[in-house]
């Protein structure tokens, strides 16, 4: 287990939030919550802002709408056999929001802001976990 | 309160620069300063040197560039916050003079985009947000600033047109400013059947990446008067953040909270609103990000940014005129000096001194320096 797995390519392998990446191997996006305060947050975080509580993990539904896309054409050089492709901001029902790429499953101009939409842990080739985003009936 | 007011300012012409080091180029912005001024190095009290430190050589400039420019034993360290950083320098100038600790201090600003190769600027630009959360999904500069413009558009009406209309204008009036990187008029055609780099953002909706330097130079108030019959005073500052993850933000992403911020406090400070305003230099790193800026300063209503573009509103003579130097767009966008050239073309508004461009009889003129993709901003408020 470690969150140098985590996304297409890594750049922090070293958090508090290690289990994060075992969920997703699991199927399941988590977020995590204050005890104390009952504060939500996505991306999980290990510390309140509240100073006050202890930290648990809770898993999100995935169920989102989206909030704004773009289609990237220039990428980072990790990145440059992947263009084009698209990242969109989408908002859980349970409030956070997350910023993700899309599956390759959607075309562009299917993407709308404000459509449904269920966020997906997905595995790519090497291992890699990442979540992307997909049609909400698919 | 003690007043501070600027006494010189300097800028390189921004454009590559394969002909000089970093501390070369600062040297020039300095000078130029220095002699606007009329003052030696040695009656420099401090030095804040401002770069986006991720894209020089070397390692704590401004060890090297407090060197070069004679400013040693006097105090000198970086100022580091993006494309912010100048202007965050600024706010650091005046804290000294204000305080009483320095009578005099130069803030130089600058950055050799070329400086890196390529490949290190294309690993760079990978981690311009949040490293853990969204770097790792391929992000870029534009991604980001296209994520707003998109849901601008959405909330707005805002049109890929009205955002080409910002390019337009800040392309005519670099071709009227010598310092300026491009010096050649662009039109609609060219902006809309430009290659897509993020969209909606377009190559002509985005700066470009240059070198180059700016340098101000600030002093209390009777070096100021002595100096120059005609100060330009610093009257109102703002400096906010907002969070890095694009997620923990205002979820309407048509607005960037710290700018809104910056601005009420700069206007706080001067006992002024935007209606006071006579000329404005905002921070276009993208066109998008002019349009909203027009709004979060409150030049407009929201939701009318797009409109106060299409209208040519923010032309000379127009009801408020911004970035008519060419602005991050057209003169060019390197990075550390980007806040202390924009204080440069308003000390020179505010003197009189912009000739085809002035502003006839501008009082009080605004800056509006955004640092990363929208974490910090600075606002500025001088006047004569």
């Amino acid at each position: 287990m470690n969150f140098a797995k985590f996304g297409k390519i890594s750049y922090v392998a070293e958090t508090k939030l290690q289990e994060f990446e075992k969920h997703l191997e699991t199927g399941k996006v988590m977020g995590t919550r204050c005890k104390s305060c009952g504060q939500t947050y996505f991306p999980p975080r290990a510390d309140c802002n509240c100073l006050k509580g202890d930290i648990e993990w809770i898993e999100l539904s995935g169920k989102c709408k989206l909030m704004t896309f773009s289609t990237l054409y220039f990428a980072p050089a990790s990145f440059r056999y992947e263009v084009p492709y698209t990242l969109g901001v989408a908002q859980f029902e349970e409030g956070p929001a997350v910023l993700a790429p899309f599956s390759k499953e959607i075309k562009e101009n299917e993407i709308k802001v404000g459509m449904s939409l269920r966020l997906v842990p997905t595995e790519l080739i090497g291992g890699r976990m990442i979540y992307e985003l997909r049609k909400a009936d698919s | 309160m003690r007043k501070v007011g600027v006494i010189g300012v300097g800028q390189t012409k921004f454009k590559r620069r394969p002909d000089a080091s970093i501390r070369e180029i600062a040297f020039e912005a300095f000078k130029e300063a220095m002699e606007d001024a009329q003052i030696t190095p040695k009656e420099i009290q401090a030095s804040v040197i401002c770069s986006a430190t991720h894209y020089d050589k070397q390692r704590t400039p401004a060890g090297v560039v407090a060197e070069y420019l004679g400013l040693n034993p006097q105090p000198t360290f970086n100022v580091e916050a993006v494309c912010a950083s100048s202007g965050v320098g600024l706010r650091i100038g005046w804290s000294f003079i204000n305080s009483g600790l320095h009578d005099t201090v130069a803030i130089i600003g600058f950055q050799k985009m070329t400086e890196l190769s390529s490949a290190e600027v294309q690993e760079v630009m990978g981690r311009s947000g949040d490293v853990m959360w969204e770097s790792p999904f391929g992000t870029t500069m534009p991604a980001y600033f296209a994520l707003y413009a998109k849901s601008h558009m959405h909330k707005y009406g805002t049109t890929e047109e009205q955002m080409a209309k910002v390019a337009v204008k800040n392309h005519f009036y670099a071709t009227k400013n010598p310092k300026a990187m491009f010096q050649k008029q662009i039109t609609m055609e060219d902006v809309l059947n430009s290659r897509m780099i993020a969209s909606p953002l377009k190559r002509y909706d985005c700066c470009a990446n240059s070198d180059g330097a700016a340098c101000i130079i600030l002093a209390n108030e009777e070096i100021s008067k002595n100096a120059t019959d005609m100060p330009i005073w610093v009257t109102g500052l703002g400096l906010a953040s907002s969070p890095m993850a694009l997620t923990s933000r205002d979820p309407s992403f048509a607005s960037f909270d710290c700018s809104s911020e910056a601005a009420r406090q700069a206007y706080r400070m001067a006992g002024i609103g935007p209606e006071d305003i006579d000329v404005a230099e905002v921070h276009d790193c993208f066109t998008i990000t002019e349009i909203i800026n027009y709004e979060d300063l409150g030049l407009c209503e929201k939701g009318q940014g797009g409109r106060l573009a299409e209208e040519g509103q923010t032309y000379l003579g127009g009801e408020i005129p911004v970035n008519i130097d060419g602005g991050l767009l057209a003169k060019g966008h390197p990075v550390g000096a980007t806040g202390a050239s924009q204080i440069r073309t308003l000390v020179k508004q505010l003197r009189g001194e912009s000739g085809e461009t002035q502003v006839k009889g501008a009082k009080r003129g605004l800056a509006h320096n955004l640092g990363g993709i929208g974490m910090y901003c600075a606002v500025t408020i001088l006047e004569v």
